[in-house]
């Protein structure tokens, strides 16, 4: 009994230590996404709070947690305010799985892969619920754009996950990483390539991020499902949102770029020459690397036409991976290398 | 009391409240709620039996898809439950004895010690190597082959059946023709004209 209260302690400090960073993590994504877009808009950002204002996102916290919520008349009280708890939590458990490094990880469990896709898959209630319960027309359109989007997109993203599963032969993160061991060519995204795009995409289809951000086309229906939120209750979803990005840029960079690997690995001179970073710290580079792509589409590319969006999921992707998957089981029964050697 | 008792037990109360709500309550989103309520109380109860597979492929399946198109659907629609609430007094009886017939069943089984396996007995603790989902691969694609493929092409034909049965010929929609857009050159759209 006293060992189980021990284990139980030791498990809630490992996950404050992933949920925490987060938090922060996820506060100045905010400012780095200002930033960045600011640059590449050639304009300045936001300057004023603190030095270079890199006090900017604590005073948006701020401001969020003293103002006031707001529950429309005739809304649905208990699941309104539920929402965005639906939302915030499945961002927030899956990182139970997420490997950080060979070691470094809450849950080691078989079937990491199909956790992370269920979890993931939950958070669509959030966002159902939100645009019900305000009882306004606009986050009702918002909510049913954003279902139909992450149903469709869940289907190409798991096609995609199964020919990672097919060449790893393993549900379990840490054995996808191990099996991509070898240097930046045995990653998975080489054997995998058109996988790899479509996995991305449908990531930032699944984030509901632009461009795909119909679910809140700010010039056609406000906000989306969330129109009717004020204060720290929209800061769920802001934080579930942001949260969200980073796990979908963490699960791209361990099925795709190796996840902990170091990208020097069969390299004679840099392989020993970088031996002493952590594994972790080549995670947080591969993943910020997606972050940075979040971002960058968003400064770049105009947002999707509904019929569109519906198209490129059901019409485009979901053949690609089809056939890539039957192109991959050739391959593996070939021992093709130096992949499935 | 060991504390996998407990988690049974809080997890199968949890269900059967859930399951009792779907049928009472009023609003039928908040009973698609409750249904999902009651699969993820399903689901933890199978994590019990160390079946991580079909748990998660039960939240995977009914809560992330089925149940989002059901409530999809329950909230479109403006429902009036009036109707639907009529004669239940009349159906009742029929109910109680439908179900008592059911628990009796399930219980008369539980009770009669031939019919069960040893290792249904009490609760399996499996070694730490134990995977679920390859035993479970095992048996789908080699013991069970025939059967499995079977029931995929039963599946097959009963797509294939409800297509056919709602497709009512090609609409004569005003669709564009993407590749065709692509292909478009300078030369389709523009006409420069010197003076």
């Amino acid at each position: 009994m006293h060992e189980m209260i021990l284990t139980t302690l030791w498990t809630v400090v490992k996950i404050l230590c992933v949920v925490l960073p987060l938090f922060g993590a996820v506060a100045y994504l905010t400012f780095a996404e200002r930033k960045i877009i600011a640059y590449m808009q050639a304009r300045l950002g936001p300057n004023r709070v603190g030095p270079k204002g890199w006090l900017q996102p604590i005073a948006d916290v701020m401001k969020m947690f003293f103002k006031e919520v707001i529950i429309p008349t005739n809304a649905n009280r208990y699941l309104f305010l539920l929402a965005p708890i639906f939302a915030l939590a499945p961002a927030l458990a899956a990182w139970a799985v997420i490997p950080f490094s060979a070691t470094m990880v809450i849950a080691n469990i078989n079937a990491g892969v199909l956790y992370v896709l269920t979890i993931t898959s939950l958070g669509v209630y959030g966002i159902i619920i939100a645009g019900w319960a305000s009882n306004s027309k606009y986050a009702f359109l918002g909510a049913l754009r954003s279902s139909a989007q992450i149903i469709s997109y869940e289907i190409a993203m798991g096609f995609a996950l199964v020919g990672v599963l097919m060449a790893a032969g393993s549900l379990n993160l840490n054995q996808i990483i191990t099996a991509q061991q070898g240097g930046i060519i045995h990653w998975y995204w080489l054997p995998l390539f058109p996988l790899f795009i479509v996995h991305w995409i449908s990531a930032v289809a699944e984030t509901n991020r632009s461009p795909f951000d119909l679910a809140e086309g700010e010039s056609e229906i406000v906000a989306g499902f969330h129109v009717e939120y004020a204060g720290i209750s929209f800061g769920l979803f802001f934080l579930a949102e942001y949260a969200n990005m980073i796990l979908m840029a963490f699960l791209a960079a361990i099925f795709y770029l190796g996840g902990w690997l170091s990208p020097f690995q069969g390299i004679p001179v840099l392989e020993e020459f970088f031996a002493f970073v952590p594994g972790i710290v080549w995670l947080f580079i591969k993943a910020g690397f997606f972050i940075f792509l979040y971002l960058w589409f968003r400064a770049t590319f105009p947002r999707y036409r509904y019929d569109q969006l519906m198209r490129l999921g059901w019409k485009v992707f979901i053949p690609v991976t089809i056939v890539w998957l039957v192109v991959l089981a050739v391959a593996i029964k070939l021992d093709l290398g130096p992949w499935f050697a | 009391m060991p504390v996998e008792k407990v988690i049974f037990y809080c997890f199968a109360a949890l269900m059967l409240f859930a399951a009792f709500m779907v049928i009472t309550s009023r609003h039928p989103v908040r009973a698609v709620l409750f249904l999902v309520l009651s699969f993820i109380s399903a689901s933890a109860l199978w994590l019990l039996l160390e079946a991580e597979f079909l748990a998660i492929i039960l939240v995977l399946v009914y809560v992330g898809a089925v149940m989002v198109l059901f409530l999809f659907v329950v909230m479109m629609l403006n429902m009036n439950t009036a109707p639907l609430k009529e004669g239940f007094s009349r159906y009742l009886p029929l109910g109680i004895l439908i179900g008592v017939l059911f628990a009796g069943q399930v219980i008369w089984l539980l009770l009669d010690n031939q019919a069960l396996l040893p290792e249904w007995r009490s609760l399996q603790r499996h070694a730490a190597d134990y995977n679920n989902t390859e035993i479970l691969g095992r048996a789908l694609y080699s013991d069970y082959l025939y059967p499995f493929e079977i029931a995929g092409v039963i599946l097959l034909v009963a797509i294939v059946a409800a297509i056919a049965l709602t497709f009512r010929g090609t609409k004569s929609s005003r669709k564009q023709n993407i590749s065709e857009q692509v292909k478009v050159t300078k030369a389709d759209r523009l006409r420069i004209i010197k003076d």
